[in-house]
């Protein structure tokens, strides 16, 4: 399967270097970085915002850039939809009138593509705002605007969509109230997704495929659990943020006590109840500040998850006290973060085995 | 009314009106393409484009007629050149007259407009180029429409400036009655007789009107459109 998505790009920005280049073919990829990092400047690069000095972009197979080959696609012809970070409504147009901006643009190319952009119906249930039509952006909350900006990108049939930090400037209860919007977007919609974020959370429940970017320069790029749980992306967020995604499926709930069984190839997890239905795949983040590591299976402690598995790898001291290492827990990798004192202690060695041990309430169910 | 006022007042009357409809309407394109481009546009010699438009503020306005006449009288080289290709007199006619106003009106209209322009979120336009719509639309469906308040401001501008020019009118056109003479040549022409006193303040009172009428259009305007733009 050749990539959805190509990009490639030189360019200069005051004394700031761009130099980026990745190939995705999953369905969200995240571009990741602190800001600053030119998260940004590339994909208003994509977007046609901002002419590069040198570059490449090719989207489902369509060469929107080439420097190199004189092709440079203006931003109103490259079918490439733009969430921004604040929502960026038209306040003289209805909310209808500003779903329908892009489609009308949109309407003399050929309508019948099989995905459910561009249906207005469809675009309304996904996102949850038919009783909005009537209203202007103005009486609208920041949540809702954000679901109306997206679904207006939507609806102008675009075949990428980039969303730069769509939920950056609202407030915890607005981004819960969006991120399962995003979600149904991200399997249902059929539009691939390029998505900006500094915030590891969101990255770890949304993305498919991570680019990590740091200075202008991509650092890593690959399906998420693998890159996550590569130690080098730990430094790009300090080691709070640290941490690596474990799939499985939802095996049974333990209601008396709110807790949720999970299947995983590491074994069975007991993580905080999970509204998700018995069978649902989940994926939960468990940082590696969170992962305690004993040399003899533990007894007598209140931690309900004890993994067996092996040291693979251990991460480079640092500045702090803490050293990373990187563990196998029956195929899946998991992140810990221990003091140097401890591993030396221990006499941790790549190959060790050990156990993995994690509270139940350090990990929360989706 | 009739009664009230002479033929010869009424016709001034008449006359400034039409003149000064004229000259807002004539310019408000030009007004709108310089002020678009004053606002969003960097190019060589834009300052120089910049001060040419403002000129007329500053300049006293017989240099200006002046400077009309030399360029769009019969001999200058405009003039000659729209008499001899498409057969247009300015000079002491009434469409002279249209030109002087819409001359000295321009900068106050391309004033307000360009600051309306300004006012536009470009964040807004580049949201509606990555919807699909090229410059151009982009310009019909969300600049124009949001700076519609601005736009209104400079055409009341410009025809209350139009109803009230003397200087460049009256240098470069002269002051025909029925042809060019306008409300403020008629009031002089008043001034400059015995008797006349009356008259003058019988246009000096319809001036004054005009004027106020104007005033409030503009606010009333303005009010509706922030109304309509705020509701949605």
């Amino acid at each position: 399967m050749s990539p959805v998505v190509e990009v490639c790009v030189e360019h200069r920005l005051g004394q700031f270097d761009l130099k980026a280049s990745f190939a995705s073919e999953g369905r969200l990829t995240a571009l990741f970085g602190r800001s600053g990092s030119g998260k940004t400047s590339l994909v208003n690069v994509v977007g046609g915002l901002i002419a590069p000095r040198r570059g490449r972009i090719v989207v489902d197979g369509q060469v929107l850039l080439d420097t190199d080959r004189g092709v440079f696609l203006p931003k109103h012809r490259r079918r490439i939809g733009y969430v921004f970070q604040e929502a960026r409504l038209f306040p003289h147009l209805t909310v209808r009138q500003n779903l329908l901006y892009g489609r009308w643009f949109s309407g003399r190319r050929a309508a019948g593509t099989d995905s459910l952009a561009g249906d207005l119906d469809s675009v309304l249930d996904l996102l949850g705002i038919s009783h909005l039509l009537e209203r202007g952006p103005a009486a609208l909350s920041g949540g809702e605007k954000q679901r109306v900006a997206i679904g207006r990108a939507l609806l102008a049939r675009p075949r990428l969509l980039l969303m730069d930090e769509p939920l950056a400037s609202l407030d915890e209860a607005r981004k819960a109230e969006i991120l399962p919007y995003i979600e149904r977007l991200r399997d249902e919609a059929g539009v691939p997704i390029i998505y900006v974020s500094h915030a590891m959370a969101e990255v770890a429940r949304l993305a498919t495929t991570l680019v990590t970017l740091d200075r202008g320069v991509v650092t890593a790029c690959g399906p998420t659990a693998q890159v996550m749980s590569r130690l080098g992306t730990v430094g790009l967020t300090g080691a709070a943020e640290a941490g690596s995604i474990i799939e499985g499926e939802v095996a049974g709930h333990d209601d008396a006590f709110g807790l949720t069984l999970l299947s995983t190839r590491a074994g069975m997890l007991q993580i905080a109840r999970s509204r998700a239905a018995i069978g649902a795949h989940l994926r939960v983040r468990i940082l590696a500040s969170d992962v305690l590591i004993s040399l003899r299976e533990p007894v007598d402690v209140s931690a309900l998850n004890i993994l067996p598995g092996t040291i693979v790898e251990i991460g480079p001291r640092g500045e702090g006290a803490g050293v990373e290492l990187r563990l196998d827990c029956g195929g899946e990798t998991l992140l810990a973060r221990v003091t140097a004192k401890s591993a030396s202690q221990l006499g941790l060695q790549p190959g060790s085995a050990i156990f993995a041990v994690i509270k139940s309430v350090s990990i929360d169910g989706p | 009314m009739g009664d009230w006022l002479s033929p010869e007042e009424w016709i001034a009357v008449r006359l400034s009106l039409v003149v000064a409809t004229t000259a807002m309407l004539a310019s408000l394109p030009f007004g709108v393409a310089v002020a678009w481009l004053l606002a969003r546009r960097e190019f060589r010699g834009k300052s120089v484009l910049d001060a040419l438009v403002h000129l007329p503020l500053i300049l006293p306005p017989v240099v200006t007629g002046y400077l009309l006449l030399v360029w769009f009288g019969r001999r200058g080289p405009v003039g000659q050149f729209l008499h001899d290709w498409f057969g247009i007199v300015l000079s002491f006619r009434w469409t002279g007259a249209v030109l002087a106003c819409a001359v000295m009106g321009f900068p106050l209209m391309v004033r307000a407009i360009r600051l309306s322009i300004e006012a536009v979120d470009r964040k807004l336009e580049d949201a509606a180029g990555t919807l699909g719509a090229s410059p151009a639309w982009v310009f019909a469906t969300v600049t124009l429409p949001l700076c519609l308040p601005g736009i209104l401001a400079g055409m009341i501008l410009c025809f209350a400036k139009a109803m009230g020019e003397f200087g460049a009118t009256i240098t470069f056109v002269s002051n025909i009655p029925g042809e060019t003479q306008t409300l403020p040549s008629a009031i002089y022409t008043f001034t400059q007789v015995p008797g006349g006193d009356a008259g003058a303040m019988r246009l000096t009172l319809i001036s004054v009107a005009l004027s106020v009428a104007a005033l409030f259009a503009s606010e009333a305007l303005a009010r509706a459109v922030n109304r309509r733009i705020a509701a949605v």
